[in-house]
């Protein structure tokens, strides 16, 4: 279980974060939506310890993330960013080996090697395992990303804007496998997401922020409501029940 | 080609280079010339290696290939200390003269500004490399406008000594400041062992390698270090090369294609050699000593990273 207790972040007097506290819920996809500068971002950066919190605890089965030692942290808890530029030129078979990182500091052993190719199998990314990243198209290369975050086995994932800059397709595709690790494999995924029918139709759980704080959280149906999403993002909209998926139309 | 066969015909290109260095036109003076030029090629594998290793820690860490670690300062760092001696204790001065006193100086006062630099840049959060790049590139030009002022002010001949001091020379090797450069040397390369390792997961960049378990700030920190002590040493040693880095980090990687450290550090420090041993070949028997080592790499260095920036758009 991931708890947030009262945490802060400011950047240069601007509150980013404001006194947020929620607790995640192991085996379940939570999903955080919210407004451009809600903070959402910025609360998983803080979870996984790729920023620092001014104030406030973060515990991940009952532990401190500021005092677990980075090594066995990425053995629990793997983050995966929006914007995933880089510098070296990789095949997806080597960006996958790196999740084994944290278990292998870089010696593969053949176990290491099980999981590097089940994760590969796990996205269909098998014809293109010696394919470079850079001649993938955008949807290939975040599968290439999430099978290293699979390789690397953790039981929570932090996952901002997976979907970003994919078609429907592919988004689609991405929700799926999140849906079939958190059911298959127990795992418990967190993860920003922008289009509130993705979020509607594949999560357990929602967390709504507005202003750096949470506005409402709670079971999808519970927060995908007239009132409820008026308030967060002050627009009408109408929720329409489609095979027994409430679809929020907006345009 | 192999990664294997690629590092084996650098190895034997480079020990062919050195060969040549060694045996070519030597005469029946073999108790002269040998030593000499043994100890010239030692100088030569010190710096190379030294120098490659730094540059390529220093791009992993900066994520940039176009950048070498003299943009911290070091090198106008280097030039100022040179200066300074000169302008306030004169040419004639014990510390001119006695190499050793000059190198262990030299090191110190560099290894001292960087880890000042470092201690003022770490201690508050949120400031990040490129923050430290941006200072040191500021205190590289402070430094370098202060050694001209100097310069400007001394007596002509004193100005042939500093000018002497501006280019990496191998003619003048002293063997009690070979035997130093080595030992610290090897104290660092037993140093980088440890943090060997995350070299790969840096070159994904911050975010993936916290999420893989590498203690950053930690890591960055000790990395950061090892590169000062090394360009240190090489300076102090030969002069300041500044394109030596930028050119053999780069060719290293054309040629290598990996982005395993293991081998593109064994590689770039091959091709660090063969361009030191060779240039110096150039230098010795077809310019007869008219130019020195540092203008020839500089040189084609400067050359080779316009092309660079011409041609950004596909990397390796």
């Amino acid at each position: 279980m991931v708890k947030v207790k009262n945490i802060f972040k400011q950047y240069a007097e601007k509150s980013v974060v404001e006194n947020v506290s929620v607790s995640i819920e192991k085996g379940k996809i939570t999903t955080f939506i919210g407004p451009n500068g809600a903070g959402k971002s910025t609360l998983l950066s803080m979870v996984s310890r790729l920023i620092s919190k001014d104030s406030g605890e973060v515990l991940i089965d009952n532990q401190e993330v500021a005092q677990t030692p980075s090594k066995e942290l990425a053995k629990k808890i793997s983050i995966l960013k929006q914007s995933n530029y880089l510098n070296i030129r990789l095949t997806v078979k080597d960006l996958v080996s790196f999740g084994r990182f944290p278990y292998s500091q870089g010696k593969l052993t053949d176990e290491d090697w099980d999981f590097i190719n089940e994760a590969i199998s796990y996205m269909e990314l098998e014809k293109m395992e010696d394919a470079f990243l850079d001649q993938l198209s955008g949807g290939q290369r975040q599968r290439a990303f999430i099978a290293m975050v699979i390789a690397q086995n953790t039981e929570y994932i932090l996952l901002d804007e997976p979907l970003n800059n994919l078609d429907m397709r592919h988004s689609v595709q991405i929700m799926k496998v999140l849906r079939q690790l958190v059911d298959d494999l127990g795992k418990t995924v967190i993860l920003v997401v922008h289009d509130i029918n993705f979020a509607s139709c594949y999560s357990d759980y929602i967390v709504a922020m507005k202003h750096g704080k949470v506005v409402k959280e709670g079971r999808t149906d519970e927060i995908i409501n007239r009132d409820v999403l008026k308030d967060i993002y002050d627009m009408d909209m109408t929720i329409q029940q489609i095979n027994q998926r409430k679809i929020c139309v907006y345009f | 080609m192999s990664l294997k066969a690629k590092l084996t015909v650098l190895a034997i290109v480079a020990a062919l280079f050195v060969c040549f260095f060694m045996f070519q036109g030597i005469g029946s003076n073999w108790d002269y010339v040998l030593p000499s030029r043994g100890k010239k090629v030692l100088a030569m594998v010190v710096t190379g290696a030294s120098i490659a290793i730094a540059t390529i820690i220093f791009q992993t860490l900066t994520n940039n290939r176009i950048l070498t670690p003299s943009i911290i300062g070091l090198d106008s760092l280097y030039m100022l200390i040179q200066t300074v001696i000169i302008f306030v204790l004169g040419s004639q001065s014990l510390t001119m003269i006695d190499k050793n006193i000059n190198f262990l100086l030299t090191v110190t006062i560099m290894m001292g500004f960087a880890f000042l630099l470092y201690q003022f840049l770490f201690r508050g959060e949120g400031r990040n490399i490129y923050f430290l790049l941006l200072i040191g590139l500021i205190f590289g030009t402070f430094f370098e406008s202060l050694s001209s002022f100097m310069q400007v002010l001394i007596d002509p001949n004193e100005f042939q000594i500093v000018q002497d001091q501006m280019f990496a020379s191998f003619n003048n090797i002293h063997t009690e400041l070979l035997v130093l450069s080595i030992a610290g040397f090897g104290v660092t390369l037993w140093y980088l062992k440890p943090f060997a390792k995350y070299l790969d997961v840096l070159s994904l960049g911050k975010e993936h390698a916290v999420s893989l378990g590498v203690s950053y700030d930690y890591v960055v920190n000790r990395l950061l270090l090892i590169v000062v002590v090394l360009i240190s040493i090489s300076t102090a040693l030969v002069g300041p090369i500044t394109f030596l880095g930028l050119l053999v980090a780069n060719v290293g990687h054309e040629f290598l294609k990996t982005y395993r450290h293991k081998s593109l550090i064994t590689g770039t420090i091959l091709i660090s050699v063969i361009a030191l041993v060779g240039g110096q070949v150039i230098v010795e028997r077809l310019f007869t000593f008219t130019t020195t080592l540092s203008v020839i790499i500089n040189f084609i260095g400067g050359v080779y990273f316009l092309y660079l920036l011409l041609k950004e758009n596909k990397t390796w």
